[in-house]
């Protein structure tokens, strides 16, 4: 098989763990070959950040060609927006819809949350829309939006792992301290509806 | 044997363990970085490794190992070429013993840099060998080919991944154990020692050896030609680019011939004119600078060959910025003969901007603010010299603290010459710790002997930030574990005759502002030390909060810092995000009616 996936989100919201992780349950659950592509350095401060993971054998450049994405995980509306232009026709959006507004914003650029979440609403295959400040809260923290997007991608089934096969993941490549709060990360994105996370 | 998810920089920095390497020594840059602290941290025990305090230093470091018949690393980004390159330059003539690799790592787009300058030029300026990786799998293996082609023709080779092998990952094979070698010791000799007679000599040696190597390259197995006759259509690539072109022909599936260059100087000629044999046309795909396709060109025009050459000199291929699929495609496509295909562009609805910002808590906040505020209050027309760090960042607004950024140092000196000719403004350079030791230290002293008025603000955060917080000597800590004594940047100041130097904690304002005002009134060289931590260095501080019926919405938290934990409720009240905020307490002290304050647990 092969699928590629693009994570979108803010310098600081976990995209780099959440592409590795990806790529990691690839190789080990299903024996396929993975890349990852990550936006580090300057934009790493609260810029516009990405991450791209490449499942499957064959040839392989690091970055994955417009259209040419199944899934966006959006980690951020604007984000997951700005770059739906790689989303494929039919592909799915999965988009945490709580905004981090940019100091742009704040300072007067504006952000047209409803313009955003109605455009991927309606152009996207599928579009599934979290509540992430929700979740994080019946995580616990605020800083595992990561990895409950994890859960609820694989819930929903867009990712190709079994919930066992992420958790293995998790267990094997996530620092010891802080396996337990990323498990119960999981299970809440995991069990989105029941935390009243969809929206 | 174990297939492990390896970043491109960590694939190298295992190849090179696997090599060997005895002595690494480099400067944090981006996209570079991690190959040294991958080394650091799975080194065999007798490995040295170090931060040097700047390029320069660190080339220095590897050659001295290398002379010994060691294996040397030195890891720089491009730029960081530039501060090395006079030892670059003599080392090429000299040459080495033990194997030398000088990493290089480019950066087009560019992503986190000042230029796109192509560091495989720099190799033909040298006469230096260039690897120039096509994968992470590649890079692994091609390093070891690197120390050993050094080793054999006695020469520092350059090893140049580009971002999107270095920040990419890939699942590698690697392998256990590594290459064993004797280390014979420094033996003295008069081929060590440069001087007239001897370059002149060695010029002509190094001349006639890139020939050779040259033909060696034709063999290379890393320069991979296609064999087929079917065409006179032909793609030649070099980088990550060879993987742009791989996966576009998958797609369309045309009947090229395709050459892909591991090793752009000395470019392979013979291995070239076996696949120009029987083309009419051939595309050239590269990043940055036209340097396979003026190889090509140079061979076509010395041979007599009449083969159309296309890429950067036709403008089929880009002028700059990183390749990727959809230039690649549209420029094979061209080639080709097609309509280039058009993936669809939709229009979306407005986005908001997201430049990066310095992060919630980030104390050059701090500083920028304190600085900008006492030249306010002063009615002093002044210009901000700032430099190569987090504290660029300084440039946004609201702050808009930075006038000019150069290169790393640079603020320092350009002060100087500003103030020269505008001696009635103040001018005052920002530079971070790093910074500081890295370069910046000449600059003060040429100020203090050439007698000028300027202050230097130096952001002491303890660390190098933007690289992913290293140590450097104002730490006490090195790259082998060990603590070291503190170089105490006061003590430094004061060595080179500084006369008003003053020390303040950035995110108290007043005391920040006084400590700003009496410096820049002090005739003379003046410091200001503003010393916080980064925020990455430890837990935050109770977080603080608006309380919205005493917050007027005046947004003045928002216009005067430009924090981004604070942003504006549809009510018109300030709103600080409990997950970015890192109790600075900074917009506390700016808040006209004490609506910001701690938040109870």
């Amino acid at each position: 098989m092969k699928m590629d996936c693009l994570l979108a989100g803010v310098g600081g919201q976990g995209t780099v763990l959440a592409s590795r992780l990806i790529a990691q349950t690839a190789m080990d659950a299903l024996g396929l070959a993975a890349h990852t592509s990550e936006t580090i350095g300057m934009a790493q401060r609260g810029g516009s950040v990405t991450s791209q993971v490449r499942i499957g054998n064959g040839p392989c450049a690091p970055a994955i060609p417009l259209g040419g994405a199944e899934l966006i995980l959006g980690f951020e509306p604007a984000e997951a927006l700005r770059n739906f232009p790689y989303l494929k026709k039919e592909g799915t959006v999965l988009v945490n819809c709580r905004p981090i507004q940019p100091v742009t914003s704040s300072l007067g650029g504006g952000y047209g949350l409803e313009a955003i979440l109605s455009y991927l609403k309606q152009q996207a295959g599928r579009c599934i829309l979290v509540d992430g400040d929700r979740l994080c809260r019946a995580a616990g923290s605020g800083k595992v939006l990561n990895v409950i997007l994890l859960g609820t991608a694989v819930r929903e089934g867009l990712l190709p792992f079994s919930r066992e096969q992420l958790l293995t993941t998790l267990e094997a490549h996530v620092p010891k301290k802080f396996t337990e709060l990323n498990r119960r990360a999981f299970e809440v994105g995991y069990d989105y509806e029941k935390a009243g996370g969809n929206l | 044997m174990a297939k492990k998810l390896l970043m491109g920089n960590e694939a190298i920095a295992l190849g090179a363990i696997r090599a060997g390497v005895d002595v690494v020594s480099g400067y944090p840059g981006t996209p570079s970085t991690e190959v040294l602290e991958t080394i650091a941290k799975h080194r065999r025990p007798d490995t040295y490794v170090e931060w040097s305090i700047n390029e320069k230093a660190a080339m220095e470091v590897a050659a001295g190992a290398a002379y010994t018949g060691a294996r040397a690393l030195v890891t720089m980004k491009q730029v960081g070429l530039n501060v090395a390159s006079d030892p670059l330059m003599s080392l090429a003539y000299i040459g080495v013993k033990g194997g030398m690799v000088v990493l290089v790592a480019d950066d087009p787009g560019p992503i986190s840099s000042q230029t796109e300058q192509d560091t495989r030029h720099f190799a033909q300026y040298a006469h230096l060998p260039v690897f120039d990786p096509a994968s992470l799998e590649d890079a692994y293996l091609l390093i070891g080919e690197a120390f050993a082609y050094s080793e054999k023709y006695h020469t520092p080779v350059i090893f140049r991944p580009t971002t999107q092998i270095c920040h990419a990952c890939a699942s590698i094979e690697v392998e256990d154990g590594y290459e064993e070698h004797e280390i014979e010791g420094f033996v003295k000799d008069k081929k060590w020692v440069i001087f007239p007679r001897l370059s002149y000599e060695n010029h002509i040696r190094i001349i006639r050896q890139e020939k050779v190597l040259g033909d060696v390259f034709s063999d290379f197995a890393y320069n991979r030609l296609q064999r087929r006759s079917d065409t006179e259509l032909g793609i030649l690539s070099g980088g990550v680019s060879s993987a742009y072109v791989r996966e576009v022909l998958a797609d369309t599936r045309d009947a090229v011939r395709t050459l892909e260059i591991a090793t752009p100087h000395p470019f392979p000629e013979k291995l070239a004119l076996e696949f120009l044999s029987g083309l009419t046309d051939v595309l050239v795909v590269e990043e940055l600078d036209p340097v396979l396709e003026d190889a090509l060109l140079l061979l076509c025009g010395r041979h007599h060959l009449a083969v159309q050459i296309h890429g950067r000199h036709t403008e089929e291929t880009n002028i700059a910025g990183a390749n990727h699929y959809e230039n690649v495609r549209a420029a094979v496509d061209v080639f080709m003969g097609r309509e280039p295909a058009a993936p669809a562009r939709p229009v979306l609805p407005p986005l908001p901007v997201r430049p990066p910002v310095l992060c919630a808590g980030c104390p050059h906040r701090g500083s920028f603010y304190a600085v900008k505020t006492a030249m306010k209050r002063q009615k002093q027309k002044a210009v901000f010299t700032g430099d190569i760090g987090c504290y660029t960042l300084g440039n946004a607004k609201p702050l808009d603290m930075v006038d000019t950024c150069l290169c790393m140092g640079a603020d320092i000196t350009m002060a100087q010459g500003l103030h020269r000719v505008e001696p009635d403004s103040k001018h005052i350079a920002f530079i971070g710790d790093s910074t500081f030791f890295h370069t910046g230290i000449p600059g003060v002293i040429n100020a203090v002997y050439n007698e000028t008025d300027i202050t230097v603000i130096i952001l002491d955060n303890s660390t190098t930030a933007m690289t992913g917080h290293q140590p450097h000597p104002g730490t006490g800590r090195t790259m082998m574990g060990n603590m070291t004594e503190k170089v105490h940047i006061d003590k430094v100041l004061a060595g080179c005759n500084v006369k008003c130097i003053k020390k303040a904690n950035p995110l108290h304002l007043e005391e920040a502002v006084t400590a700003v005002t009496e410096a820049v009134a002090f005739p003379g060289v003046s410091v200001v030390i503003f010393e916080e931590p980064c925020i990455a260095l430890f837990k935050s501080r109770p977080k603080l909060a608006v309380a919205p019926d005493v917050c007027i919405g005046c947004r003045r938290c928002i216009n005067e810092i430009g924090c981004p934990a604070i942003s504006v409720t549809a009510e018109g009240k300030a709103l600080i995000d409990g997950n970015l905020c890192y109790g600075c307490d900074l917009c506390s002290q700016i808040c006209p009616v004490g609506a910001i304050g701690g938040m109870e647990k």
